[in-house]
């Protein structure tokens, strides 16, 4: 069988997916993603030329609300719902990586 | 060996809606942690979004602002990563159909006007905001979902000073669209640069290296002429330069490595499911555009065509939006033009300096100032007493009711000044006779009297002329 996926790719996708693995799981998803990826080969069978991307299958347009500010007042039962808490925040472990807010 | 620097921006701006780009949740700064959030915000498994529609407006705005061509079939997209400050662990953005693209900008760089390439503009969501401390960090998700639009140059910045006179075109461009306050002191507006140099004439960008911490202008200009010459040493004695990102040192002035990039970011971009596509109409965007604010660059060549005003005038004026509203309301009221111009930029700045404020939020109006102006120009007032009169209309009082409430009225009359030139002769003899041997200094001796007399009210042009028509009878 030609593969369509490799190993070193499916362990890239899960620590991307911040996933760990070991080597029978890895082993097992290669060959499932490997599967699917096939699956979904059958699609580019269709002769899609001169046909436009789509990029939702949705049949609503300009579904916009307007700019008008509504607060739920929902803080405290969010604040609540996280594993901890103080003065407002939602308190994390350190993060390490001093890496920028990305935008 | 001589090289060419290649530049390019990327400026992040926080629109200012009322509310976020997909949830109701209000936009304000300072409010307590989290106050201003909701389940949407938080990513709470179930929610849909529902984009903003002021969102999109604002974003057709910018692309007007900056020349660029709006996007009819807008749609979003999602970018996964994994960083507590992103409660969904993707952000929605616009990765294949930016509201804008192919824009530019003129910017002047030292008396030569260049147009700068803007490749894309799209709208997308901001995160929260990490505080880091010893053992914890901190999550407020206040910021999470504040409208951002980011502007993203063509590589065809050439020098650390054609950057910085990109980023204030663009800056001046976006606040006179009235969509975003763009400063960069309160992080509504930041700026990511990237910048590569190859030998001249090389058809191939060289290795870029990314720069971040660069908090206002000057610094984006000097760390890109650090860094400028930083790659210039290393290619120099025979090195390569790394994709890299720096920071730039604020004390030091220098750039220091961050880290090193290893692979292009793994983002597994795709269109956002939970949004329909937009259908832009050109009915829509024509509506944005008569809705446009007169750009600065027209406001200047007014005022230097039309008003009269000078280059540099025009240029510190058209600073913001609301500085050149002012003038032009203040013109509109009679006021004179250079008159204004000069209030403008000196007490009225001094002022605003003073009070650490914005235009906006002083008690300062157009008709106040209109109305000082015109009791100078009348004679009412002198320019000295304008400013006590200055004083009381940045307490928003009327400067008519005030200049009759303190009795300021400038002495002009030369009825009422005539009999009070005569005593003060009468009273120096001397000083007559010293100005008929030539002594000129006489005459300001004698204007003095006659201010003291009248308390500093009489007005000195007209003191000056009936004094010497007196002495020369």
């Amino acid at each position: 069988m030609t593969s369509r996926i490799d190993q070193d790719q499916v362990q890239h996708v899960a620590s991307l997916a911040k996933l760990s693995l070991d080597d029978n799981q890895l082993k097992y998803f290669t060959t499932q993603l490997d599967d699917i990826i096939g699956l979904f080969e059958t699609l580019s069978e269709v002769d899609t030329d001169g046909i436009k991307p789509t990029s939702s299958v949705s049949d609503q347009i300009n579904v916009m609300r307007e700019d008008v500010a509504d607060n739920w007042g929902q803080r405290d039962a969010l604040l609540a719902n996280a594993p901890e808490a103080e003065d407002g925040y939602i308190k994390v472990p350190v993060i390490i990586d001093e890496s920028e807010d990305e935008d | 060996m001589n090289f060419e620097t290649t530049i390019g921006l990327e400026v992040h701006v926080e629109l200012k809606t009322n509310s976020k780009i997909f949830s109701p949740s209000p936009v304000e700064f300072g409010d307590d942690p989290n106050s201003n959030t909701n389940v949407i915000d938080w990513g709470y498994p179930g929610v849909l979004p529902t984009t903003n529609k002021g969102v999109v407006k604002y974003g057709i705005m910018a692309a007007l602002a900056l020349h660029a061509e709006v996007e009819k079939h807008p749609h979003f997209d999602r970018k996964n990563y994994f960083y507590p400050d992103n409660p969904k662990a993707y952000q929605i953005t616009q990765s294949d159909t930016p509201i804008g693209h192919d824009g530019w900008i003129e910017v002047d760089v030292d008396g030569t006007k260049k147009k700068i390439g803007i490749a894309e503009m799209h709208i997308e969501e901001d995160a929260g905001k990490n505080t880091h401390e010893r053992d914890y960090s901190y999550v407020d998700l206040n910021r999470q979902g504040t409208p951002l639009i980011e502007i993203v140059s063509k590589p065809e910045i050439a020098s650390p000073d054609e950057a910085y006179a990109y980023l204030e075109a663009l800056r001046q461009r976006i606040q006179f669209t009235g969509i975003s306050d763009v400063k960069m002191e309160e992080g509504s507006m930041r700026v990511d640069v990237n910048i590569s140099i190859r030998p001249a004439g090389s058809d191939k960008f060289g290795t870029k290296t990314e720069l971040k911490n660069l908090n206002s202008f000057n610094y984006v200009r000097k760390g890109l002429a650090f860094e400028e010459q930083r790659q210039q040493r290393v290619l120099m004695s025979g090195g390569e330069i790394q994709q890299e990102t720096r920071r730039f040192d604020e004390n030091s002035g220098q750039t220091i490595l961050m880290r090193v990039k290893e692979g292009s970011d793994d983002y597994r971009y795709f269109p956002e499911p939970d949004l329909p596509t937009l259908d832009i109409s050109d009915d829509w965007i024509n509506e944005i555009q008569v809705e446009m604010p007169e750009m600065p660059g027209k406001r200047r060549e007014r005022y230097i065509n039309d008003l009269g005003l000078t280059d540099y005038d025009a240029m510190v004026i058209t600073q913001t939006k609301e500085m050149s509203d002012f003038f032009d309301a203040t013109v509109k009221l009679g006021a004179d033009a250079k008159m204004t111009a000069n209030y403008l930029q000196g007490d009225v700045n001094a002022y605003l300096n003073e009070q650490h404020a914005d235009l906006q939020d002083t008690d300062l109006t157009p008709e106040n100032l209109a109305g000082m102006i015109n009791l100078i120009n009348d004679g009412t007032i002198s320019s000295k007493m304008a400013k006590k009169v200055f004083k009381a209309i940045t307490q928003g009082k009327e400067p008519k009711a005030f200049v009759e409430e303190k009795g300021l009225v400038q002495l002009s009359d030369p009825a009422k000044l005539q009999p009070i030139i005569d005593e003060v002769l009468a009273n120096n003899q001397q000083s007559i006779e010293d100005f008929n041997n030539g002594k000129d200094r006489a005459v300001g001796f004698l204007v003095g009297q006659i201010m003291k007399q009248t308390h500093g009210k009489a007005n000195p042009q007209v003191v000056n002329k009936l004094l010497i028509a007196s002495l020369k009878k």
